[in-house]
């Protein structure tokens, strides 16, 4: 499996690059900057499959305590805010030209906003929460509510509609597209992305197990040479 | 004989990776009274926090009163008396307040006369309606072995209990416990103390690197005893 | 169920005997609704429309300093272990600090609310029952996460700093939801905030069952 993810995720993507650059046809309102919702629509997909998977995740941690579950909660945390933040970056780069503006509040911009804050946090409090075991179990507790609350954002933002005026009417979940060709592009893009979120994850795992046996490796050598002292 | 009070195997435990206790192995029968010794960071705290249930062993086994400690159900923690470093006993409530509450917690019966006893035999009446803020260190103490002993357990555990104690409440502890003993209670205590100590235990112990270096039935000398700290300290691993 | 009234009747006896939440809390709520007020400066027939969004801001910065000592309190003589080696279920200790944070929040809305009726010119008194309920769904919410991430802050090495950034992102939909009831409830009354009231009941019934049921997992080492 690890030989064959490389090339696997090599050959999606340059297939999604042709797909969205050459194949697929110019949107007729919005322009060649369009080309960019594919990969925008495709991170933000992983980037909510990463929510559910930290969860998931954390529940397998809290549950048994197996650190491979842990491990995988954090580097899916990590993979999705890098994801998250593409999403947010590739955003007001389609939306300058097409609306006129960088950021509106829109329910679907502050949801990825919120989310965002949320896998932050996560990596913050992984970050600051100090060395102890203890940090793994209250990182999986904040994984599990962080999942509980989306639905919530999900209805909530939309309260803020009533209050903002639509800067504009644009297609709802981006689908509506017509063109088999854009159907195809979407499609293998973010099944290049997916595939590269699964080796970036795996990557990072593996690269935390190392980690942890090098520590462990450290810890054992300054033990013997007290013990020799 | 039903089944003892502790029974330990092969504790386990780490913090942040570093080991603190490496296989510790402690049977405890009614009673007796076993003092723990050993050098900062042998783990004597740690030993007594999971036998208290307040920490899960990474690995080894631990049964109390023949239950398992993994599927301890909460009546099990009422038959355990736990005394630490700190007096688990809000400063800014009075001793009266701090005992009713844990009286409610413990569900102790007829708690407004124990409560009163208690604060007696701690010779706590005057200070009684004082914020425990305002308590010296010694008082503190009193009040935090009358807080463990608030239920009646059949399990006590106290870490360093004499430590900052004046000759008289040391004495008063010494009587306390060694009576405790004599009533079949179980008694597990930490100390640097030595000499304090000693007058109580039945069996000693000397914890290092997160083992049971030594250990020694009855009460023998201080001068054996402290010559085999010496060793286990310098030599032994 | 015995554990956890015990527990909020002792919470509530200690913020009684020293009022250090109370008092911190008037005195920075005072201040925030002072900050926010006189950065905007809105003239008197723009200041109402602010009301809703200060109030509730007031409300959680307030409420996340009033809610960390609570758990600081815990640490001092190390009484968490007390409540652990007792025969209380964590669930129960959940409970009861929730309850205590509720009527400490409850005392700062009753603080923070009139003072920004005051400040903004807003006239809450027509539309008082709707807006107490909006308050109180709006503080349990809140109590709710922050009952359980001010247990893991304590513990944490980064303690107060920590607090706030696990909290306020995933706090937002409670904040939007209480802030559009509010500004439904002083134009039309409850009604009128019905949807917005609905998002703040299922936020309060999801966290605050998250809360009891996960909570064990924060403090049992």
């Amino acid at each position: 499996m690890r030989r064959s993810l490389p090339p696997l995720v090599c050959a999606t993507m340059l297939a999604a690059l042709w797909l969205v650059f050459m194949a697929v046809p110019t949107e007729r309102e919005m322009g060649i900057v369009q080309r960019i919702f594919y990969f925008h629509v495709a991170s933000a997909w992983v980037a909510f499959l990463g929510f559910f998977l930290v969860a998931g995740a954390s529940a397998v941690y809290l549950w048994n305590g197996a650190r491979t579950a842990d491990r995988l909660a954090e580097a899916a945390a990590e993979v999705g805010v890098l994801f998250c933040t593409l999403v947010l970056v590739t955003g007001p780069i389609w939306a300058r030209p097409v609306w006129g503006v960088w950021w509106t509040w829109d329910p679907r911009l502050t949801m990825t906003v919120i989310l965002w804050a949320i896998y932050a946090s996560y990596l913050m409090l992984r970050a600051f929460g100090g060395e102890d075991e203890a940090v793994r179990r209250y990182a999986a507790v904040l994984g599990i509510i962080g999942v509980l609350d989306i639905p919530l954002i999900m209805v909530s933002v939309r309260l803020l509609r009533g209050i903002h005026p639509a800067v504009i009417t644009r297609n709802e979940g981006g689908s509506g597209l017509v063109d088999p060709w854009m159907r195809a592009g979407l499609g293998v893009s973010a099944l290049a992305l997916v595939l590269l979120a699964v080796w970036l994850i795996a990557l990072r795992m593996r690269s935390a197990r190392l980690a942890e046996e090098v520590a462990a490796l450290r810890r054992e050598v300054l033990a013997r040479g007290g013990e020799a002292a | 004989m039903s089944d003892p009070p502790v029974r330990a195997e092969g504790l386990v435990r780490a913090f942040a990776g570093t080991p603190v206790l490496a296989g510790v192995d402690l049977v405890v029968q009614a009673g007796e009274a076993v003092v723990l010794l050993g050098p900062n960071g042998a783990g004597k705290t740690t030993l007594l926090r999971i036998l208290a249930l307040l920490l899960r062993p990474g690995g080894g086994r631990l049964a109390l009163f023949g239950t398992e400690a993994r599927a301890a159900p909460p009546a099990l923690r009422r038959r355990i008396g736990y005394v630490g470093h700190e007096s688990l006993c809000y400063p800014d409530l009075t001793a009266g307040e701090n005992l009713a509450f844990y009286a409610r917690l413990f569900d102790v019966p007829d708690a407004t006369a124990r409560i009163a006893e208690l604060i007696g035999w701690a010779g706590l009446e005057l200070a009684a309606h004082r914020p425990v803020r305002t308590y010296s260190r010694g008082m503190a103490q009193r009040l935090a072995l009358a807080r463990a002993l608030l239920h009646g357990p059949d399990l006590l555990l106290l870490d360093e209990p004499f430590a900052g104690l004046d000759p008289e409440a040391v004495a008063m502890l010494q009587r306390c416990l060694g009576a405790l003993r004599a009533a079949g209670h179980a008694i597990v205590l930490t100390t640097h103390d030595l000499e304090r100590a000693a007058p109580v235990a039945t069996r000693l112990a000397i914890l290092h690197r997160g083992r049971v270096a030594w250990t020694q039935e009855g009460a023998p000398e201080p001068v054996v005893v402290a010559a085999a700290y010496q060793a286990v300290v310098a030599g032994r691993a | 169920m015995r554990g956890a009234l015990a527990i909020l009747a002792k919470d509530l006896r200690i913020e009684w005997r020293t009022r250090e939440s109370l008092a911190s809390v008037f005195v920075l709520g005072v201040l925030l609704l002072v900050v926010l007020t006189v950065a905007h400066d809105p003239a008197p027939e723009a200041a109402p429309a602010l009301a809703p969004a200060v109030l509730w801001v007031s409300f959680v910065f307030t409420g996340l300093a009033g809610i960390q000592r609570g758990f600081l309190l815990e640490r001092e003589n190390d009484c968490l272990a007390g409540l652990l080696t007792a025969p209380v279920d964590p669930a129960d200790i959940y409970a009861g600090k929730l309850a205590a944070n509720v009527v400490l929040l409850g005392a700062t809305q009753a603080v923070v609310v009139p003072l920004t009726g005051l400040f903004l010119h807003a006239d809450l008194w027509p539309v008082l029952p709707g807006l107490l309920a909006v308050l109180l769904l709006g503080n349990v919410g809140f109590a709710a996460l922050a009952t359980l991430f001010a247990a893991v802050a304590a513990r944490t090495r980064a303690r107060e700093t920590l607090l706030p950034l696990l909290l306020l992102p995933l706090a937002l939909p409670l904040l939007i939801g209480a802030v559009q009831a509010t500004q439904a409830v002083l134009a039309g009354g409850l009604g009128a905030a019905r949807e917005a009231v609905a998002v703040l009941v299922a936020f309060d019934v999801v966290f605050a069952v998250a809360g009891w049921l996960l909570f064990a997992y924060v403090v049992r080492d």
